[in-house]
């Protein structure tokens, strides 16, 4: 079997498995707050991911569970944040919006949307000012492209030839606000090319199309420190977040990008040609599902952050214990 | 105007509905209104509080935008200016910050750089607060920050009546309002009880002789609930309300506080440099020799505001620690 394709049939079920459960620990209260889920649009997590390197900086928004995941922060890390426990990763302070993992060079976890544009140029200036060769890989939704930010951030990454890999996840709606109902110019694409860089649209639903396309923008920015943007072409199946009762799209809609579930897609066709067989899958399940009650138990029996720690971390420590 | 806003009361309306009806009767009454803001048509507003007005008065009058708060917020401003009466919606405190330039900047200031030759008669609502687990970038309380700025009127409704009554009054103003709604007040039921309202003047929501509980929005709740306690261990707190927070109803501050010669100020802000910093200061002015203890103030931890539960209602004044604080002053 075909360890790449494995590989990214694996991590996009890990995703989707993840959530699903997350559901269910929602609706048992055990996660509070806003919690955005990632389903149907876990394509472009595994593809991106399978292109950065593991010295890449990443810059992510409220949306991203796949993302930590895909990264490699530990899924017990993940959970127990959404738990509020001292284990999550960002010690029960961000929650489901603000998963912080610097040992991974994951840098949130930003809900305010387009506050991470500033932050990933940002970061690729210092790479680009030290003479490192990585590149960051900044997410966010098709709403940013609306923000100001977006604009003043595209003109600066090109003015300054600086290695960031935009990461346009265009999941067709912002909260309940479609792409054409938002923007005049609907091709986010051809907005990104008119700051001068190189820009291309992706079908977020193929993983292998998702894969390759990163893989060659990553050696892209890479080889000529320029920024680069994928617009990548999603849907998410689930509403907005919990709250959102998804009143503003059709069921028809919903029903018709299912067909092109990523997962699904992929899996036959990882079945058609051999590359995956029914006993792999029915194993990579067993295997997910095992590391999600994993998690489950150790959030559940993780300690939360003494109240008493409250202020802890409002400005830097000289020393922080583990 | 004496309901303790945390008594859900069937049949009553709730502080979300109350504002909806608000909003209905401002459109019907002037169609120079409209209401503008993210997902305030189709989604029917991020809190629900325009659900259904699209129906009725259609894209025109109720303006989906885009993620462009700068955009929008300026763009009331521009309408304003050109005779309409803007709604402008911000879904969160903590997004309005990608307008301030446009709301401190032009909307505060247009009258007097202009010589008073302009006016902006702009309202512009939006959610504030903390107590639903949303962490640091969804639930801080910055209208004491707002408050700060001259050329601003700043609203915080805590009743149902105040929901339902504050925007008319907040639209005739000539100037640009700001109106605070505490996102943990929405599903709160309580009756109108009034036709109008003023916007100029604090109220004492529960009368009292030994200490004065000073309060708005959210933190009404906690002072009222502090008050109740009090009153069981023998202590009477009166309960003042401060609806506006610019400019200060200070006749009504001082005039509680000199009755009962005793003040905690309950805020949801942080301490340092704060609304509450503010009112303990002009107390300190105007009837320092009428204390008999310092004034005390209850503010949120100095804190970004955490995700865990137990973490965040750490953060937050809490009745219990109202009560300790006028217990201090009582001596
Ligand atoms: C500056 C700002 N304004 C408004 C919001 C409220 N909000 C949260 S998510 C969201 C929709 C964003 O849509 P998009 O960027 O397309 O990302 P998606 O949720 O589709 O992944 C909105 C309006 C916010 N978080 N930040």
């Amino acid at each position: 079997m075909n360890a790449r394709g494995r590989d990214l049939f694996a991590s996009m079920l890990r995703i989707r498995r993840f959530e699903e459960r997350c559901v269910e620990l929602y609706s048992a209260r055990k996660i509070r707050g806003f919690m955005h889920l990632y389903i149907g649009e876990e394509a472009v997590a595994a593809g991106v991911f399978d292109a950065l390197g593991a010295d890449d900086n990443v810059v992510s928004t409220y949306r991203e569970h796949g993302h930590a995941l895909a990264r490699g922060v530990p899924m017990t890390a993940v959970l127990a944040e959404m738990y509020g426990k001292a284990t999550g990763c960002s010690r029960g302070r961000g929650g489901s919006m603000h998963l912080f993992d610097v040992s991974r060079r994951f840098y949130g976890g930003n809900a305010i949307v387009g506050g991470g544009l500033p932050i990933a140029v940002g970061l690729a200036l210092a790479d680009r000012m030290r003479g490192a060769d990585r590149v960051t890989a900044c997410f966010f939704g098709d709403g940013a492209v609306a923000e100001g930010e977006f604009h003043e951030c595209l003109n600066l990454a090109a003015l300054w030839r600086l290695p960031v890999l935009f990461c346009c996840e265009n999941n067709r709606y912002a909260m309940g606000t479609a792409l054409h109902r938002a923007q005049a110019q609907t091709d986010l694409a051809l907005r990104a090319a008119s700051y001068g860089m190189v820009a291309w649209p992706v079908d977020g639903m193929d993983v292998s199309a998702v894969a390759a396309a990163a893989h060659r923008a990553r050696a892209q920015v890479a080889a000529t420190g320029e920024p680069c943007f994928l617009e990548l072409r999603t849907y998410r199946f689930r509403a907005h977040s919990m709250y959102d009762s998804d009143r503003y799209r059709d069921a028809a809609e919903i029903d018709r990008w299912k067909q092109r579930d990523p997962i699904d897609t992929y899996a036959a066709e990882l079945l058609g040609s051999g590359e995956l067989t029914e006993q792999d899958r029915t194993e990579l399940e067993a295997s997910v599902g095992r590391e999600i009650d994993a998690a489950v138990g150790a959030a559940e029996s993780a300690p939360r952050e003494p109240v008493s720690d409250l202020t802890r971390f409002v400005l830097t420590e000289p020393e922080v214990p583990s | 105007m004496t309901n303790p806003p945390a008594a859900p009361a069937a049949g009553h309306p709730t502080y979300r509905e109350a504002i909806r009806a608000a909003i209905r009767d401002a459109l019907d009454a002037d169609d120079r209104v409209f209401l503008m803001g993210e997902d305030v048509g189709r989604y029917g507003g991020c809190f629900g509080v325009s659900l259904g007005l699209l129906e009725e008065y259609g894209p025109d009058r109720i303006r989906d935008t885009p993620l462009s708060e700068s955009a929008f917020v300026g763009a009331g401003i521009g309408a304003a200016l050109a005779g309409m009466r803007p709604i402008v919606e911000i879904m969160t405190v903590n997004f309005s910050l990608l307008s301030l330039d446009q709301i401190l900047n032009n909307a505060a200031t247009f009258s007097y750089m202009s010589g008073g030759q302009l006016s902006v008669p702009l309202v512009i609502r939006m959610t504030t607060g903390a107590g639903r687990q949303l962490a640091a970038q969804h639930s801080h309380s910055l209208e004491g920050w707002y408050a700060h700025i001259p050329g601003i009127r700043v609203l915080a409704p805590a009743t149902v009546t105040d929901a339902r009554r504050m925007l008319a009054p907040a639209l005739a103003d000539p100037d640009p309002v700001l109106i605070f709604e505490h996102g943990t007040l929405y599903n709160v039921a309580g009756s109108d009880d009034l036709d109008e309202v003023d916007i100029d003047s604090a109220a004492v929501r529960r009368d009292g002789d030994d200490v004065t509980l000073i309060g708005y929005g959210g933190t009404l709740g906690v002072a009222l609930a502090a008050a109740e306690t009090l009153a069981g261990q023998g202590i009477s707190a009166e309960v003042l309300d401060l609806r506006v927070l610019r400019p200060l109803d200070e006749d009504a501050i001082v005039g509680s506080v000199r009755r009962t010669h005793r003040a905690v100020v309950v805020d949801e802000g942080w301490r340092s440099g704060s609304l509450a910093a503010e009112i303990a200061a002009r107390i300190t002015e105007r009837v320092f020799y009428e204390l008999d203890a310092p004034v005390e103030r209850v503010c949120a931890a100095e804190v970004p505001m955490p995700y865990a539960g137990h973490l965040e209602q750490a953060a937050l004044p809490g009745p219990d620690d109202v009560v300790a604080a006028a217990r201090r002053a009582v001596g």
